[in-house]
């Protein structure tokens, strides 16, 4: 032992200097480029402003993001609830309105959102429980999406396919609306409420 | 009784004297619950059916053959007197667990690790294993239901008395506000018997069918004595059809006490 502690106490400052610097070096690997390597990104269709639509309907989310009369949830809204409000001509002056009209509504095509908040077909999540039944805001698991003036970055998984908000783990909320999609949000907020965490509750 | 201890049990009685063994319930159960087709489906070790169709005869020479048909879905065991439900209880990974507030036996295939102790337990053969990824032809990938998410090589399935629709119903119930009806969560089996063999509903309500048809002084389980306590029941009027349920000596009296997990 004593040998041992005298031996650390040999220490020079640059071996200090050696191992912070290797700390930091694979801290930014951990941090900076495995995310990197590991999400990819697609872009939106276009450009989408929640802010701007928030402000021209009358029921907010649910003007456009509405329950069906069995149950299920419409979720991301078809290009026909679109054009309930939007014809073939612009309703405003912004290029992203052009390509909206141009590209999809003339065609009527309908729109391939990139959806952050996709699950994988092994997952069950109902809106029903979460909203009719539980009472919650959007925004307890959305965030202020609905407030946004612009999408952010649609990031995926390289090996899953996957959408970076739904898999992993929120280990520090860094980047823009918070993450609250992943198995262990559900679970914990589960588990808070007294609500059965059972697998079966979500898993299918 | 441990079965009186959840708020509901859902079940089935299925009467085996209206059964003409036409096997729409097990087409109807592998479409709904996407069970895909294997290249060689003769291969009836490896091949998956959730609800198969056994037959059985009485064992008589012609002209006085009897046969019978007995469709097995999941038997979805709650276990009496201090035994409990065969595949959990073996389970090392938690894949499978019994809900006590529907008392359906649930299986998840991404939790499975693929030991198959289960499939062993199961007194039943109601369990099934994946040796092989299902080869969907192209274009067959399409019908498939979004609602049941298709399993891998080397995972464990079965019945799960078609948890989605329970789910469903619950959505529409919690939107529209009105409790879930009986009607409101049948399975696909169910559905699809011609003959209305298959009866479906919660065990415990006294509204619904199942209730009632499940005392008939002709309902049966099948090996009652394991005390396995199942949800399923089955009805037939004909003694030897019966006495195939369990295993009795040959001079045995067919032994009613035994249903109901009673002594």
């Amino acid at each position: 032992m004593a040998t041992h502690g005298k031996k650390q106490d040999n220490r020079s400052p640059a071996d200090w200097w050696l191992f912070v610097l290797g700390f930091v070096l694979f801290a930014a690997v951990g941090f900076w480029a495995t995310p990197a390597i590991l999400y990819a990104e697609k872009p939106q269709p276009f450009q989408f402003s929640h802010k701007l639509h928030m402000e021209q309907v009358g029921e907010g989310c649910q003007s456009c993001h509405a329950f069906r009369e069995d149950g299920s949830y419409t979720g991301i809204p078809s290009l026909e609830k679109c054009k309930e409000c939007h014809g073939e001509e612009p309703m405003g002056e912004t290029p992203e309105e052009k390509v909206f009209s141009k590209d999809y509504v003339a065609k009527n095509k309908p729109i391939p959102w990139q959806v952050y908040s996709k699950q994988p077909p092994c997952v069950f999540f109902s809106h029903a429980a979460h909203v009719a039944n539980a009472g919650l805001e959007c925004a307890s698991c959305h965030g202020d999406h609905g407030d946004t003036e612009k999408l952010r970055t649609y990031e995926y998984n390289r090996l899953t396919g996957y959408s970076r908000d739904i898999w992993g783990w929120s280990l520090i909320p860094l980047d823009g609306p918070p993450k609250r999609m992943k198995m262990d949000d559900c679970a914990k907020c589960h588990r808070d409420n007294g609500v059965r965490d059972a697998c079966f509750v979500c898993h299918k | 009784m441990s079965s009186s201890a959840s708020e509901m049990r859902f079940g089935m009685v299925i009467d085996v004297d209206k059964c003409t063994g036409c096997g729409a319930c097990s087409v109807a159960c592998m479409s709904e619950n996407n069970v895909g087709v294997l290249p060689d489906e003769t291969d009836k070790i490896r091949s998956i059916t959730w609800l198969r169709v056994y037959q059985i005869d009485n064992g008589q020479p012609y002209p006085n053959t009897q046969i019978a048909f007995f469709p097995r879905p999941c038997q979805h065991c709650a276990g009496s007197q201090g035994h409990h439900t065969p595949c959990v209880s073996v389970c090392p990974a938690t894949a499978t667990d019994r809900d006590p507030k529907t008392g359906i036996v649930s299986q998840i295939p991404t939790r499975c690790i693929g030991c198959r102790y289960c499939v062993a337990a199961c007194p039943y053969h109601a369990r099934y294993f994946n040796w092989y990824d299902v080869p969907w032809p192209e274009g067959m990938d399409k019908p498939l239901s979004p609602f049941v998410a298709p399993r891998m090589r080397g995972v464990v399935e079965k019945c799960t008395f078609c948890f989605h629709r329970y789910q469903r119903a619950q959505n529409k119930a919690f939107t529209s506000g009105e409790a879930m009806g009986e009607m409101d969560y049948q399975t696909a089996c169910t559905e699809a018997c011609p003959s209305g063999a298959i009866t479906f509903g919660d065990l415990n309500n006294p509204e619904h069918k199942v209730h009632e048809l499940k005392k008939s002084p002709y309902a049966f389980r099948l090996l009652e004595r394991l005390h396995t306590d199942t949800a399923v029941y089955y009805v037939s009027a004909r003694e030897w059809v019966r006495r195939q349920a369990d295993n009795y000596l040959s001079g045995e009296k067919l032994a009613k006490v035994q249903a109901g997990g009673g002594h």
